[in-house]
């Protein structure tokens, strides 16, 4: 699964669509950005409601593929900017953490 | 004196492009620091070990008067005044550089002369910054990064084998207390560097881990701090120094859980208290070094030749 079929299957808003749409392998769900760096996968998806540029440092440095804001967090205009510029997927939903994490679970886990 | 090694005339073209598209305003420091004529030399020496600066300009309001350097105070104890107004002692001859000059011209006025700051004045004479070689240095060493990336990315697919770091290099920067706009800058710059420089990513990535940590403790807790990056080939050092407040319990702060941070940089996701147990665990050395009142220094070394990747 790419970060454009991501976007569909969780009929999420693409707020901020690299030129390349990278391949997903796993996902993570936290909102402790320590936590994220410690786990998440590469390539991997940050499932968060923490919409703000330091985020996508920790997507960066992870080499993460995208961000999923739930909650329809707003979303600051510098946050989509530094995204843009690493090449990593911001993703924006009405869904709580939960939701989207128990629909990205049966595609992403281990082996799928 | 620290000269700053390019050769203007026979470098890439890149290089002496960069030199001409970066301007003396995107290269200084401010605002700065700056003291009176009437301030005496004791007092501006106190207010420069304080700051870690070699050199302060002295104005009236935003008009250069002066400079005093470390020499002048190294002079001023030598002869006993000390205590006299700036105005008696200060080097009045100040060269200057405009802010809407090139970097060209900045690189060549630290070569010719043998100063380490020059102040930095406005069209209409107003003293707006000041610029040391490490300043340049550092600033060249960003810009040369995103522009060899980017020849990188445009080169064929099939370029050769990434080079090692075959040189020693030492980058530095700062981190302001509660500057959330910055944290984590100098952590993706490193590791767009060690990329660059084709180490392991696996290893690059347990450095950008500890790196950010680090840099984001330093704008938690600290009053402001420099990260530096020493690399050579087969090592890297991070060392994280700030000055103060430092760490009352070293052995809680490393324990995972324990944190002091406030509920605002809590809902920002941070202060868990996992940043240092994360930085220790990436690194291959790590140690702390501490006490109340005096500030922190953190430094955390990586075995380059490490083929280790990120769950140790």
């Amino acid at each position: 699964m790419n970060t454009a079929e991501l976007a569909r299957t969780l009929n999420a808003a693409r707020v901020c669509a690299p030129e390349v749409d990278r391949e997903v392998a796993g996902a993570y769900t936290s909102d402790l950005l320590s936590d994220a760096m410690a786990n998440a996968p590469e390539n991997g998806v940050l499932v968060t409601i923490q919409a703000h540029k330091n985020t996508v440092a920790v997507a960066t440095l992870r080499d993460l593929a995208a961000i999923v804001i739930c909650n329809n967090r707003p979303i600051p205009d510098d946050m989509i900017e530094a995204a843009r510029s690493e090449g990593i997927a911001i993703l924006q939903t009405a869904e709580d953490q939960f939701a989207v994490s128990g629909r990205l679970y049966p595609l992403l886990r281990a082996g799928s | 004196m620290l000269a700053i090694p390019i050769n203007q005339d026979n470098s890439p073209e890149a290089v002496v492009e960069l030199l001409y598209r970066l301007k003396v305003k995107d290269v200084m420091t401010h605002p700065i620091l700056t003291a009176g004529p009437a301030d005496t030399l004791r007092r501006i020496q106190a207010t420069m070990k304080k700051n870690r600066i070699t050199g302060m300009p002295i104005a009236d309001g935003d008009r250069l008067l002066g400079i005093v350097s470390m020499n002048d105070i190294v002079e001023a104890l030598e002869n006993g005044w000390i205590d006299d107004p700036a105005s008696l002692h200060m080097t009045t001859n100040v060269i200057v550089l405009e802010d809407s000059m090139s970097l060209s011209f900045c690189v060549s006025y630290f070569n010719k002369y043998s100063f380490g700051r020059f102040p930095v004045l406005d069209r209409d004479a107003r003293l707006i910054g000041i610029v040391t070689a490490s300043d340049v240095i550092s600033t060249l060493l960003v810009a040369l990064n995103q522009t060899l990336e980017r020849l990188e990315q445009t080169a064929d697919a099939g370029r050769a084998e990434p080079a090692r770091a075959e040189e020693e290099l030492d980058v530095e920067f700062a981190t302001e207390p509660f500057n959330f706009e910055t944290a984590g800058h100098a952590s993706t710059e490193v590791k767009k560097m060690l990329k660059a420089a084709g180490i392991d990513p696996a290893v690059t990535r347990r450095v950008g881990i500890a790196s950010y940590e680090l840099e984001i403790n330093q704008v938690i807790h600290s009053r402001g701090g420099k990260m530096r990056y020493r690399l050579s080939p087969t090592r890297l050092v991070i060392e994280a120094e700030d000055s103060g407040p430092g760490i009352p319990d070293v052995t809680r702060a490393m324990t995972e859980g324990f944190s002091t941070a406030s509920d605002r940089v809590r809902s920002l996701g941070f202060g868990a208290g996992m940043g240092l147990p994360n930085a220790r665990r990436v690194s291959d050395e790590f140690s702390i070094d501490s006490a109340p009142g005096k500030g922190t220094l953190v430094r955390a070394s990586f075995d380059l030749a490490s083929k280790e990747g990120t769950n140790r």
